[in-house]
């Protein structure tokens, strides 16, 4: 036994070097201390009713479906990354590729939890798959997410085999072999998953006629929200995905990714951004010019006050623009400033978009004789958000500790 | 998109005219005691309050004496193009192919509250806590209409139950259920009023007072011009009122809107 290393470190993965087990634990106080707070706040809200939160008549929807959607959006990283690695094969994204699995399956199990606590009816989630209403953007939504949960299980199960833990038993060797072998067609399905419920979270939405500031026309069965829904995600997703990596290099002093990869996702993400940007643009043109007069409405009627201004609205188009501004033009990407900046810019604006689309879009009275109402989310909603957060702390610092989440982490801490 | 408007033989409808209600609230308690809505711990909350029948108190914004008021009871549409049915993920509203009455299946309810979010008149409403009726107040329970467990939606049916006990009754007296006369089935609103400013029976069948006021120049429905397709429609000679009832923009005449979503 090396006593110089931590007690822990036979299960660390070759080639890297983690703090002490003394300092991991005290470390691992700030996530439990936010699940204990969650689990509290879920307790009681599933106890006594979901008049414990600040929900009412008006907003069904609040923080709860705001964080559901943005996690939603920022775990594309997942899908989108997987494609690009396994699909077509761009060889530099093998050493994210694993982490945004991970990112992606803690998003997307957090989705589950908050959606699970959402509902009135918790013991009734099956009937999504029992009774499905074969019109409803929501019923796409259940089975795709929840398909897709099962893709991203296995992509972290596949992870969690590679640990040294399990470098003595053949069979899972040879498990975790044979995953790798299947894992194009595993990036496959969860592309073709992650499009429907991305675009499906968005068409949710979109199809809500009765609701002029959310209603779009679109294609097919799709309103166009489904498809911008789809390209913030796929914008969205992989800088997500940077940034995180990039706090957890800051918190743990190593290097997991090399500049030259977080560049390229930040280009592919600026790419998507570009997409999306126009089409975002062009669909608030058409929002604007014809179907809000269509509904006898007017730009201004939409906004009201400061929670409600206009700012907001302009915020999510001005951030995008300078975003893309930040993260195509190569010269100004290479500056570190300029390219973080663009990457929290576009999460910024795409979990703005989220929000608007579902509290704005309440609190505006449809009813010409009717009133806004306002919403602010009261503690056991927090608590969720406390308790993901808690959760993906939690296992983000469990998996980094234990497998080869980074491969390249070894080669670039070589001292 | 979004479904089409669904049609059927019979369409159960209602004509509130707004020139004859007087807002005493009567309609909403008998409303309240038919359906065994639950009485709420603080139901000065509006927004967590059951109100399935709620009344608007309109205003034309003019000083005296030009000042002019008039309440305006919202049930539930029971639109021919429901926003809750196509969006519900469980198939736990339906729009019912005997009348068009949209129906709220508690027992299936996930308690998504996406059918709230997509109805633009606010006619339904979640359970948020258990429902509790203090002292002996459950002893005056309606056995006609089944009550309601903590999360999940409800909301108007046009006192469907009624129709389903004038449906019997008329099986019972060897009538055809089909062919019931108008005052069989009424709903509770329409039969309390005082001042009967509330009519129900047949949009389609022309024996049926609604299918003739529904024909008045000065009927309207509200936001008509979103496409829902209301089943209750509201009467006022007062332009201003029925200007009301939906989103104009400026350079538009009162009922006649340049374009439709």
């Amino acid at each position: 036994m090396d006593y110089s290393k931590p007690l822990d470190a036979a299960l660390f993965p070759k080639g890297c070097e983690r703090c002490s087990l003394t300092k991991f634990s005290m470390w691992m106080c700030v996530p439990i201390w936010h699940l204990i707070f969650g689990t509290v706040a879920a307790l009681v809200v599933f106890g006594g009713g979901l008049g414990y939160t600040a929900l009412d008549n008006r907003f069904g929807f609040g923080l709860w479906i705001t964080l559901d959607l943005a996690i939603i959006a920022l775990g594309a990283g997942a899908f989108f990354t997987g494609l690009l690695r396994y699909i077509l094969n761009i060889e530099e994204l093998k050493s994210v590729v694993n982490f945004t699995a991970l990112l992606g399956f803690l998003c997307y199990t957090s989705a589950m939890v908050i959606l699970v606590l959402d509902i009135g009816q918790p013991l009734r989630s099956w009937f999504g798959y029992w009774y499905p209403n074969s019109h409803s953007m929501l019923t796409e939504v259940i089975f795709c997410i929840s398909c897709y949960c099962i893709v991203l299980t296995i992509e972290y199960v596949s992870l969690i085999l590679d640990s040294d833990a399990f470098s003595g038993n053949k069979y899972i060797q040879h498990l975790a072999h044979n995953f790798h072998v299947y894992m194009p067609l595993f990036a496959g399905i969860g592309a073709f998953l992650s499009t429907f419920h991305q675009g499906s979270l968005g068409g949710m939405y979109g199809v809500l006629f009765g609701r002029p500031y959310l209603f779009r026309e679109g294609f097919f069965v799709w309103p166009w929200t489904f498809f911008l829904y789809l390209l913030s995600a796929v914008s969205a997703g992989p800088m997500f995905s940077v940034i995180v990596i990039t706090i957890m290099e800051k918190f743990t002093g190593r290097k997991f990714v090399s500049w030259k990869v977080k560049q390229l996702m930040g280009k592919i993400g600026g790419t998507m951004l570009v997409v999306y940007t126009i089409a975002k643009c062009l669909d608030s043109y058409v929002w604007i010019h014809d179907l809000l007069p269509r509904a006898g409405n007017t730009f201004d009627e939409m906004f009201f006050g400061f929670i409600y201004s206009e700012i907001w609205f302009w915020t999510e188009h001005i951030t995008l623009i300078v975003a893309i501004l930040f993260l195509v033009i190569p010269r100004i990407r290479r500056i570190p400033f300029f390219f973080y900046t663009g990457l929290l810019l576009t999460c910024y604006s795409v979990v703005l978009n989220r929000y608007l689309m579902t509290v704005q879009a309440l609190g505006i009275p449809v009813l010409p004789f009717e009133n806004w109402t306002y919403y602010w989310p009261n503690w056991s909603e927090w608590g969720a958000f406390a308790f993901i957060f808690g959760y993906s702390v939690l296992s983000l610092s469990l998996t980094y500790r234990y497998t080869p989440v980074f491969p390249e982490e070894p080669e670039l801490n070589k001292k | 998109m979004a479904g089409e408007i669904k049609e059927f033989e019979r369409k159960w409808g209602m004509v509130i005219d707004l020139d004859k209600c007087t807002g005493c609230g009567a309609c909403v308690m008998s409303c309240q005691a038919e359906n065994n809505v639950a009485p709420q711990d603080d139901a000065t909350n509006k927004l967590r309050a059951h109100t399935w029948l709620f009344i608007y108190r309109l205003s034309n914004g003019k000083q005296y004496p030009e000042h002019s008021t008039v309440y305006l009871p919202r049930p539930c549409m029971q639109c021919g193009k429901p926003t809750c049915v196509e969006v519900c993920p469980v198939i736990a509203t339906e729009k019912g192919e005997d009348g068009g009455i949209v129906s709220q299946v508690t027992p299936r309810c996930i308690g998504c509250r996406y059918c709230m979010a997509s109805c633009p008149y606010h006619a339904r409403y979640f359970n948020w806590f258990d429902p509790h009726w203090p002292g002996d107040l459950a002893e005056a329970l309606s056995p006609d209409v089944s009550t309601r467990p903590r999360g999940v939606v409800e909301k108007c049916t046009f006192c469907h139950h009624r129709w389903m006990l004038a449906k019997d009754k008329a099986i019972a007296n060897n009538e055809d259920p089909l062919a019931i006369a108008e005052s069989e089935y009424q709903t509770s609103c329409a039969e309390t009023c005082p001042n009967g400013a509330i009519y129900f029976g047949d949009l389609k069948n022309p024996d049926h007072k609604v299918h003739q006021l529904s024909q008045s120049p000065f009927a309207f429905r509200l936001l008509e011009r979103l496409g829902t397709e209301p089943q209750v429609y509201y009467l006022s000679k007062r332009e201003w009122v029925r200007r009301l009832g939906d989103n104009y923009l400026d350079d538009e005449k009162t009922g006649q809107p340049l374009r439709k979503l």
